[in-house]
């Protein structure tokens, strides 16, 4: 099965002096065995909220808006879509992703088809 | 006719599970699954009383209603991959055409799959009214409007959560297993907690609200009892089985002719179900000792503390309060601290109770009565009248009703009645 974890983290988190450079350096740990072990699929760091755009369309209309879907404290930070037996597996990967630590993965299945 | 209506009835609370799980492992379909137990019971109850009771019940329902499945699969060209997998499942090979004998069922065995089941239905993934619903469902084998009224919600409610969760199980890949030893304690902590969950919907019901409740314990029971069979090295799990015992041992004697609940130091103990307090002692004795106890051992070493007292006078408060000690340090918590202060008060006196409840963080009981209440009797038999009538209107004015707010009211007149 498919899955898309969302990375959701506290916009105010605090790294600390070695925090971002850790993570990074952690992230790129997982990313490599989850891409020899054929789970990963695809995946990518979101640049801050305050980037996003957000569209609706309403009676027709276009509506532009700027800013995340949702005006919450937490924001998507990443992605990744991964390949897995079922949702144990993808529960474990996504445990094994620095972003839950500093925030937390909503893990998603994707259509099959 | 009689003897083939109790052995349906046995074999529904015995072999209900474990013909679900079957189908469930056999044909990944929850629905069909339910559907075609549900058929296998319909049969059992029209040929049983004409056939005799087969000698293996579990064989036989899951037979016909693995053979029910099959029927239904191959009737629907789409399901082309489940009926590969039910037809690869025919024990023996070849004996799908041959319909149950009224005899015994066709000689396969079946493992029991009733584990990954109840893991399956208490997946954290799912939220809790629903993996208690589930279980309910598919485990008990209640019918949705029974765990409706269960749970005092309208039947479509109830419905659309089973709907909902068996969806997300599908949707989301839930995997049909028992857990890796590696999750094993976190996820069987969680499955505990569902069944305790569901004793204690059961149990908290005052009596006037009926069977449904009552009969809420005993599934309760009947699933921790499987758990404890199908995980015999899981000390937990027994001990939580003979905490519900132990619990339930006490119901006849804990409401009175009004039916408002009676205290365990008022309990006629006569009435206590002896049978129940011999099974949950057998099972705790039966625990090697080894590791720290966890949680549930420590709660039924406590309840088996007031079960082996002939009197009040004779339970061993001194005991109980060393336990509280251990509990506070598995479950920090406001109400475990409370009781704790009252075994103390038990066994060391009122003095040294009311110390540890003026050591109390009052903020995590913040509207709880029992804690005024508790306050007020300590100070009562310390001879505090003027204190402890003062904690008494403080808990009466926090008291839920009915029998909780008479008691409190006749210690009030107590110790405000001159002379």
């Amino acid at each position: 099965m498919r899955y898309v974890l969302i990375h959701v983290v506290d916009g105010d988190v605090e790294l600390g002096a070695a925090g971002p450079a850790q993570v990074h350096a952690d992230s790129g740990i997982w990313l490599e065995e989850m891409i020899s072990r054929g789970v990963s699929q695809y995946g990518g760091r979101l640049r801050p909220a305050g980037d996003a755009t957000t569209v609706r369309v309403r009676r027709g209309e276009v509506l532009i808006a700027d800013g995340p879907f949702a005006e919450t404290k937490e924001q998507v930070a990443g992605f990744d879509v991964i390949e897995c037996a079922d949702l144990g597996t993808a529960l474990d990967v996504a445990a094994r992703h620095p972003a839950a630590r500093l925030g937390g993965i909503e893990v998603r299945p994707l259509w099959a088809s | 006719m009689t003897d083939a209506s109790a052995a349906i009835a046995a074999a529904f609370h015995e072999e209900w599970g474990r013909v679900v799980a079957t189908l469930i492992r056999t044909t990944g379909d929850w629905d069909l699954a339910e559907d075609c137990a549900q058929d296998a019971f319909a049969q059992a109850v029209r040929s049983w009383p004409r056939d005799g009771i087969p000698h293996r019940p579990g064989a036989w329902l899951t037979t016909v209603a693995r053979n029910r499945a099959l029927d239904r699969l191959r009737r629907s060209s789409t399901e082309a991959a489940k009926l590969h997998q039910v037809a690869a499942l025919q024990p023996g090979g070849g004996s799908a055409g041959r319909p149950p004998g009224g005899d015994d069922g066709d000689g396969g065995e079946f493992p029991d799959d009733r584990l990954r089941l109840i893991f399956t239905c208490c997946h954290p993934a799912l939220p809790l009214d629903a993996r208690v619903a589930l279980t309910l469902r598919t485990l008990s084998g209640l019918t949705t409007a029974e765990i409706a009224r269960a749970f005092l919600v309208p039947e479509p409610t109830m419905a659309k959560r089973l709907v909902r969760a068996k969806n997300k199980i599908r949707n989301a890949g839930i995997p049909y297993q028992v857990p890796p030893p590696r999750l094993l304690p976190q996820r069987l902590t969680g499955v505990l907690a569902v069944l305790y969950l569901l004793f204690n919907e059961g149990y908290a019901a005052s009596a006037g609200e009926g069977l449904i409740r009552e009969s809420l314990c005993l599934e309760a029971i009947r699933l921790a009892r499987a758990l404890a069979q199908l995980m015999p090295g899981e000390r937990e799990a027994s001990s939580l089985l003979a905490l519900m015992l132990l619990q339930h041992s006490r119901r006849l004697a804990r409401v009175d002719a009004a039916g408002d609940l009676v205290t365990l130091g008022n309990q006629d103990r006569a009435r206590w179900d002896r049978a129940e307090i011999g099974e949950a002692l057998g099972l705790l004795e039966a625990i090697p000792p080894g590791p720290p106890p966890g949680p549930y051992q420590v709660q039924a070493a406590i309840a088996s503390c007031h079960a082996t007292a002939a009197t009040p006078g004779d339970t061993d408060w001194a005991t109980i309060a060393e336990l509280y000690t251990v509990l506070a340090g598995l479950l920090p918590s406001p109400v475990v601290d409370l009781n704790r202060a009252v075994a103390v008060a038990m066994a060391d006196g009122p003095a040294a109770g009311l110390r540890l409840l003026d050591a109390l963080d009052p903020a995590g009981l913040a509207g709880y009565y029992l804690l005024p209440a508790t306050r007020a009797d300590l100070l009562r038999r310390l001879g505090r009248r003027d204190s402890a009538a003062a904690s008494y209107r403080e808990a009466l004015a926090l008291a839920p009703s009915g029998a909780e707010r008479r008691f409190l009211v006749r210690r009030l007149d107590q110790v405000t009645s001159t002379g």
